[in-house]
């Protein structure tokens, strides 16, 4: 039984062998240690039978031990080996990955997602509207007066009757707030159509996003800051952002949002004429007379409602000089936003 | 509206920094848009006094003056070729070095001789005018070296305010003022009129003239008539006599200069001067080309013609409201007068109409003649009814002072029905409720007063009076926008506060249009956008009554033309491998109103993968296969339960049907204006169907093993996979699990026509290992029954 031991004691020295050896002196320690004939640590598991009982169990349990000890290191040494021919065998691991096509979405698809994402944040829902309109719903019912200026037919694509192509987004509030009961809190993305000539910064049709919710008590505050929160989460978390009156008729107090320039901080620069300032959107708080329109309580209900355009917001983050580029649908461009926007 | 903040200063009596001006005004009143220095071109230009001048010792028409150019220099010698220069009067002195309008960077240099230290200037070079016959006389008691804009007056700043459609208050200086003056604390007074008003030729208008309830009138022999009080609510007419038409003064000249409008006479630019001070059009005819002499306001009689000032004859109709003499028209009321009734040089008398125009009528007249003016701009959004006396009286003042003249009658004011100021009720509380913050009842009364409103309380409300210049004031919510506006939108927090969830579903279109666009991405198409208008592409087409272009002039009612439009785009910037798609809204022609629904395109072309240096030679080309999985896929998102079957009639191409037969979908090859390199394109679209899905079910994974089996087949001419599938999968039953054929082929071995098809067949039972010969003998079942059925046979091996 000692020199049983003895010889496992031995054995056990040969274990440093194996983290140096190559590929052909591990087979042969293998063979040597463990093979199933001649291997020296077999030899002593096939003689341990004949002991007796009380050394057999710690020869037997002292063998064992050391053999799991050899697996585990020749499988160890292996793996080594295996991971090393790969990087020796002479492959240039700088050459080209084989590829597939990368497919992507339009940017202004997902600068829209982002910003009606953001609002959803804020318990804004998604709905839509026809983009062929009356002109009850893409004015009159919006509070503009029979001979409002916006009405003349040089401002907007008529095809017959009062029907004309939505010129905002703002006639699906008047949809929407037709169709269901306050509380109501909805962005409205969609397509619109001026008659504007197509030219750097101008598009016959564009996309907008609208936005109203109405619901008891909701105030100018309300508003304020639904739409500078949107502001600091679309921009950036310290994004500077003012209020300024304007005139829609269909809100009232009507205000434009502004927040500092994207491209220079708010120092003044040639994309915000030196103001420091980019103009984000129109808003305002819904008219009484949009509500009444609707057969909605004015008096018991008020709201806001606003109005952006994505492709400029999306040419002024993203540096586009011409809003042409995103219509004209040249796979390079394309190809440049279809890992996303960052 | 372009304001002078140099007029602004007059107006409020202090000195203004334009950038503040531009500041508050934006941030309490209405937009700037830019802030334009005046004349900073002139910075160079000093004042000098001519001492002495002596001839040009080598030149006849050259003059050798001796100048006094301030900063306690000595005199230089400028040589000057002006015939007008003389020996103690003040010009404009350019000194050496001195940067002209233009640019030009005036050298020292020798002309015929003599060396001239720099050069006297005419208006025409510093840019003031046309006159260059000779150097400008300058009438100012500045001391030479002074600058000369600051002598003149004339450094000023252009703020440039885009004014809305609802505020006309602002589109005159002392409208801008005043908000202006609410903001920073000042009061708006006019200032005085240089050399005027001289009372015993004002005599008659020390007061108001009597508001006359009728529609006929006679001021100093002129009769008056107001016919179309519709047209016309209020119509006040002045006349002064004995003027001499000429230039004006200078202040006035520049005061119109300082916001864009070229100096004309000195009556035209008195009335100018009130339009931009009080925004009240006006309009000075010369009597004697009135016949009558009469002043009749009345509907213009269809097919009446006119020459306006722009010398255009001007067809009038019933619609428009005229100025007529005792025959003919001779203003077409609130847009443009008649060369003929035009001042000019020779005029002596003059007829000065002051009016408020109904502003529809107005739009409609200058829509239909297609001009427009600052007058009909300023008509059409409503002018001061009730400030009209103030804005004539001052305005005859003003063409006294300037051109002389006077008046021997009180002018005459038709108005057959008088207007009160508008009063509204405003409740305090209102205000706190729809701004979300408590504002102080004396703020508000503040704040509204400060801009001309009169406040009362009353009955625990504020009875609020509106003045003429604030026609967009009609309801409590404006008064209230007032306030906000007024005290500013940025004073009031912006802090998130709870809210009530809304009762809007998702819209399902949109959740549809998300879907299919994942989709097609995620199967490496790019995502196109195009324009919805163009030629027309079918039958039904819907078109566009007034289109910018005839090739924008239809609604698209499908996208894939858009889409190839978009491919022979990138072709000609030599993009080759081109998949794109769109999912957008098309139209088409119904009853009533056009049918629009979103529709779900693609289009392909070029390599069917990128190519890898490992495989060498270059990768096939997209083919009809390609399309077919593209288009099985996109229908598959936008209307599911749809059957993809091939075209009928004999061309390539696919059809997606729906249950009950209507094809709401194609897939096809197309044929474009290609390069030669270019590869084939397939181009496939799918109406999207908006309905919501179907949960998808799981379906418990397999735990027997399959059996798979390999068959090769020759179908006889006619016969297509998917019968052979059908009756295979029909014979075999539910243990055929799955069935894909990997060959095709045609040739040697095979009867001519027909063709040999492989398929490789998977069959499992889900509940007990298959044997070998259960599946020999489903096998044999399947092609008993293609033989029998479509006389498919086994291929020989």
């Amino acid at each position: 039984m000692r020199d049983l031991l003895a010889a496992l004691a031995e054995l056990r020295e040969r274990l440093k062998e194996i983290p140096q050896a190559d590929e052909r002196r591990l087979s042969d320690l293998k063979t040597e240690i463990l093979g199933r004939k001649a291997g020296a640590l077999t030899h002593i598991l096939g003689r341990l039978p004949k002991l007796e009982p009380s050394s057999k169990k710690e020869v037997g349990a002292a063998a064992n031990a050391l053999k799991r000890e050899f697996e585990a290191a020749f499988d160890a040494r292996e793996r080594d080996l295996k991971r090393a021919a790969g990087a020796v065998t002479g492959v240039d691991l700088t050459m080209p990955a084989r590829a597939g096509w990368r497919g992507g979405l339009h940017l202004v698809t997902q600068v829209v997602d982002e910003i009606c994402d953001i609002f959803r944040g804020l318990g804004f829902t998604r709905a839509v509207g026809p983009e062929a309109e009356t002109e009850r719903y893409n004015f009159f019912a919006l509070n503009f007066p029979k001979d409002h200026p916006a009405l003349d037919a040089q401002d907007s694509f008529y095809l017959g009757g009062d029907l004309l192509l939505r010129t905002h987004t703002s006639p699906v509030q008047i949809r929407t707030l037709e169709r269901y009961p306050p509380p109501i809190r909805v962005v409205i993305p969609g397509q619109v159509y001026r008659r504007d000539p197509f030219d750097a910064s101008h598009s016959p049709v564009f996309q907008q996003i609208e936005g109203l919710a109405v619901d008891e008590g909701i105030s100018f505050v309300d508003f304020k800051a639904t739409l500078a929160t949107f502001a600091r989460r679309f921009f950036a978390p310290d994004t500077r952002v003012r209020f300024r009156p304007s005139f829609f008729p269909f809100t009232e107090p009507s205000a434009e949002m502004d927040v500092q320039c994207q491209i220079c901080g708010g120092a003044g620069c040639a994309t915000c004429k030196q103001t420091g300032w980019m103009e984000i959107l129109g808003s305002g708080m819904v008219h009484p007379a949009v509500l009444e329109n609707c057969g909605v309580d004015s008096e018991r209900y008020t709201g806001f409602a606003w109005g952006m355009g994505p492709e400029r917001i999306a040419m002024s983050r993203h540096g586009i000089p011409d809003i042409r580029l995103l219509f004209e649908s040249d796979v390079r461009f394309l190809a440049q936003f279809a890992g996303g926007t960052r | 509206m372009i304001v002078s903040r140099r007029w602004l200063e007059a107006l409020l009596d202090r000195p203004l920094d334009a950038r503040d001006v531009s500041d508050r005004l934006t941030l309490h009143a209405a937009a700037v848009d830019a802030v334009v220095p005046l004349h900073q071109d002139l910075g160079d230009i000093l004042i000098a006094r001519v001492l002495e001048v002596k001839k040009h010792p080598d030149a006849d028409r050259l003059s050798l003056c001796l100048v006094d150019a301030g900063g306690g220099g000595k005199p230089l010698e400028v040589v000057c070729g002006a015939p007008n220069v003389q020996t103690g009067k003040v010009y404009p002195y350019a000194p050496v070095g001195a940067v002209l309008p233009g640019g030009l960077k005036l050298e020292r240099k020798k002309i015929r001789g003599v060396e001239s230290n720099g050069m006297l200037c005419s208006a025409k070079e510093l840019g003031l005018g046309a006159d260059h016959a000779g150097i400008l006389e300058l009438d100012t008691t500045a001391a030479p070296g002074t600058r000369f804009i600051d002598a003149l007056g004339i450094a000023d700043h252009q703020i440039v305010i885009d004014v809305p459609a609802n505020r006309p208050d602002l589109l005159c200086h002392k409208g801008v003022a005043r908000e202006l003056g609410a903001s920073i604390g000042a009061v708006v007074k006019l200032p005085a009129i240089p050399g005027g008003p001289a009372d015993s030729r004002t005599a008659g208008l020390s007061a108001r003239p009597p508001v006359r309830q009728s529609a006929t009138g006679v001021v100093d022999g002129v009769d008056v008539r107001l016919e179309d009080p519709e047209g016309a609510p209020r119509y006040m007419i002045a006349v002064i006599r004995g003027v001499k038409v000429g230039t004006s003064p200078a202040w006035l000249a520049h005061r119109l200069s300082a916001v864009g409008q070229r100096p004309i006479n000195n009556v035209v630019d008195a009335t100018n001067y009130i339009l931009f001070e009080l925004n009240q059009p006006l309009h000075a005819f010369d009597l004697a080309r009135l016949r009558g002499p009469a002043v009749v306001v009345r509907r213009a009689r269809p097919g009446e013609k006119i020459v306006t000032l722009d010398g255009v004859t001007r067809t009038l109709t019933a619609d428009m409201t005229a100025i007529c003499d005792a025959e003919h028209p001779t203003i077409v009321a609130g847009v443009m007068g008649s060369a003929e009734s035009e001042v000019s040089a020779d005029t002596r008398d003059l007829v000065l109409e002051c009016a408020y125009f109904q502003p529809t009528r107005i739009r409609r007249t200058r829509r239909a003649l297609e001009l427009s003016s600052e007058s009909s701009y300023r008509f059409e959004r409503g002018i001061d009814q009730l400030g009209m006396p103030d804005a004539l009286r001052r305005a005859i003042e003003l063409i006294i002072a300037v051109a002389g003249g006077e008046v021997r009658a009180p002018a005459l004011d038709l108005w057959p029905e008088p207007q009160q100021e508008r009063t509204i009720f405003l409740r305090p509380e209102r205000v706190n409720h729809l701004l979300g913050v408590a504002i102080e009842r004396p703020e508000v009364e503040r704040l509204l007063t400060g801009v001309g409103f009169f406040v009362a309380p009353k009955d625990g409300r504020l009875a609020v009076q509106v003045p003429g210049w604030r026609p967009d004031v009609t309801r409590e919510v404006d008064l209230i926008e007032e306030v906000a506006r007024l005290k500013g939108y940025d004073a009031f927090p912006d802090e998130l506060r709870a809210y009530r969830p809304g009762t809007v579903p998702d819209a399902p279109d949109e959740r549809a249009r998300a879907r299919v666009r994942e989709q097609l991405v995620r199967a490496g198409l790019l995502e196109a956008r195009t324009m919805p208008l163009g030629p027309p592409d079918g039958p039904d087409a819907v078109p566009i009554l007034n289109p910018m272009s005839a090739e924008e002039a239809y609604l698209r009612r499908r996208l894939v033309p858009g889409l190839m439009r978009r491919i022979e785009y990138n072709w000609a910037n030599r993009n080759r491998d081109i998949r794109l798609f769109e999912v957008g809204t098309v139209f088409r022609r119904g009853t009533g109103a056009p049918e629009e629904w979103t529709s779900v395109a693609g289009v392909l072309t070029g390599a069917r993968r990128p190519a890898h240096w490992s495989e060498g030679a270059k990768v096939p080309d997209m083919d009809i296969w390609d399309l077919k999985y593209h288009f099985e896929l996109a229908v598959a998102a936008a209307a599911p339960g749809c059957n993809v079957e091939p075209a009928t009639g004999g061309a390539v191409g696919w059809v997606a049907v729906q249950q009950g037969g209507e094809v709401v979908g194609q897939a096809n090859p197309l044929e474009a204006d290609a390069p030669v390199w270019a590869a084939p394109l397939f181009g496939f679209e799918v109406r999207l169907a908006a309905a919501e899905r179907d949960l998808v079910g799981y379906r418990a994974l397999p735990l027997q093993p399959p059996v798979e089996r390999d068959v090769a087949l020759v179908l006889p001419p006619g016969v297509t996979a998917a019968q052979v599938s059908d009756v295979l999968r029909r014979a075999a039953g539910p243990l055929l699990e799955r069935l894909e054929v990997f060959d095709e082929y045609r040739g040697p071995g095979i009867p001519a026509g027909h063709r040999g098809v492989a398929w490789h067949c998977t069959f499992r039972d889900p509940e007990r290992t298959l044997r070998e010969r259960d599946v020999d003998a489903l096998l044999a079942r399947g092609l008993e029954a293609l033989e029998g059925e479509l006389g498919v046979r086994r291929r020989e091996s």
